[in-house]
């Protein structure tokens, strides 16, 4: 503790920040109570709380769970974060082993750099054939991942009408009919996909930030998820979210009975189960304006609702601007690490 | 998103079991194939190979035990002895007795089912 007194830690959008012990507390009374206002979910206890606080005032650059609480980690970057993102030339199967031989992943996901399903569709063959390299020669599980992403699917680029513009005029029966127009398209390229890929041996298949465009994106997700399980048995779908809420851009829309509008994390992996889903990704989003310990405070309250209601694995999404990682390209590993063990201790979740 | 050090790097050294280091590849695919939580996964493993719980992140008792059962380690002294990629993965499905996609497709490339 230095800076007259004051601890270190950040803002969401990653910049250094200094707080007083009482400041810290009363950020995570203040994160956990909007949680429990918007999730409608039980409070974190004291202790969870003060564990809290005692992981953010932590000293050390990196921090790290308890031994034998380690977890598994899936992925959502396509494995093109070192050939592409970091401009480092190399094949995706090469990538996939830096993943697995030197990160020491769990598991990559292999996908296109236009990572949606709408555009892997076009490409499919040839991205399955890169899987299958990347399938001979590495030994961790290998998923295709993309997002559903419902808005490619308007025009002008798309087969549909622009939700988003007829909204504003007023055309609300035709802004819901069009999203409900482009969910049958978005089903049928990623079961598509999913089947060109299982061809090849994926071991699991990424359904990634499902919900991007609202209730329609996520019920394309949860059939697309019921449709691939059932066609294509030994290949595991994750269903991984956009985030915290699923928005009701049509807001009547149902699965199995339930309306998607409005899900929080704890509701939504009870739909991901129904639909038939291996793990669930659950998304909680950082506040970029809020400190460390406010966001991860929230992020832990609706976590652990999550994880209590659970019956499949559950993996917390830690990549940029969601639970409790700030909102940066390069991230400070000191509330990365904070972040993984808050969630890995308090929400006992099954992976990252 | 987010860089592979900052993100991947420190995820693995926080929080992960390592992958291939120990037996977070294994955990995994007992999560995809069984939809077992982490508790139950990593008890499943480390009975099929018959370790302790603790064992199955300590990275030098499971570099011994997946070169013993030739399941594939992530840093080798290249030899004819040497079992990554593919042929590993025949002996992990073998070893955790689950069905591994790749691997059932692998045989039926090469015509051997």
């Amino acid at each position: 503790m230095t800076e007259e007194n004051k601890i270190f830690t950040r803002l969401g959008d990653g910049s250094g920040i200094w707080m007083t012990p009482e400041e810290i507390l009363a950020d995570i009374e203040a994160g956990v109570a909007d949680a429990v206002d918007r999730g409608k979910i039980e409070p974190l206890t004291e202790e969870e709380k003060q564990k809290i606080y005692d992981i953010v005032t932590m000293p050390g650059k990196i921090v790290g769970v308890e031994p034998g609480r380690e977890v598994v980690m899936s992925n959502d970057s396509g494995a093109y974060k070192i050939n592409v993102k970091s401009g480092i030339p190399m094949s995706v199967d090469t990538e996939v082993l830096v993943y697995e031989r030197v990160l020491g992943c769990d598991s990559v996901d292999v996908g296109n750099t236009d990572y949606n399903y709408k555009t892997a569709k076009g490409v499919a063959k040839r991205e399955a054939s890169k899987l299958k390299n990347a399938l001979n020669i590495s030994m961790m599980p290998l998923f295709y991942g993309a997002m559903p992403n419902l808005g490619f699917y308007t025009q002008p680029d798309g087969p549909v009408e622009n939700w988003a513009v007829l909204l504003p005029d007023g055309k609300i029966k035709e802004a819901m009919a069009a999203q409900e127009e482009a969910v049958h398209h978005a089903v049928r390229d990623m079961v598509y996909v999913a089947e060109q890929m299982y061809d090849v041996g994926a071991d699991g298949f990424q359904l990634d930030t499902s919900g991007a465009a609202g209730d329609a994106d996520f019920l394309a997700a949860l059939q697309a998820c019921e449709e691939i399980t059932a066609k294509f048995p030994g290949m595991g779908v994750e269903i991984g979210m956009a985030g915290e809420f699923v928005l009701g851009m049509h807001g009547r829309l149902k699965y199995k009975d339930v309306r998607l509008a409005g899900l929080y994390p704890h509701k939504q992996v009870k739909l991901a189960e129904q639909a038939g889903a291996s793990i669930f990704g659950a998304v909680v989003n950082t506040n970029c304006n809020k400190s460390f310990p406010w966001n991860i405070a929230r992020v832990c309250t609706f976590l652990k609702a999550c994880s209590e209601v659970a019956e499949i694995p559950v993996h917390a999404n830690v990549g940029m601007g969601v639970n409790g990682i700030p909102m940066c390209e390069i991230l400070p590993s000191d509330v990365v690490s904070k972040a993984d063990k808050a969630i890995v201790e308090i929400c006992r979740l099954d992976g990252l | 998103m987010g860089d592979p050090l900052g993100a991947e790097a420190t995820h693995v050294l926080a929080a992960g079991m390592g992958g291939v280091r120990t037996a977070g590849d294994l955990v995994l695919r007992m999560q995809l194939a069984h939809k077992m939580r982490i508790d139950e996964a990593k008890a499943a493993v480390a009975e099929k190979l018959n370790v302790s719980l603790s064992d199955l992140t300590d990275v030098v008792v499971m570099s011994e035990v997946r070169e013993d059962l030739g399941i594939g380690l992530c840093h080798v002294e290249p030899s004819a002895q040497e079992n990554n990629g593919m042929e590993a993965k025949f002996r992990i499905s073998q070893k955790l007795g689950i069905t591994i996609n790749s691997v059932e497709r692998f045989k039926e490339r090469a015509g051997l089912k």
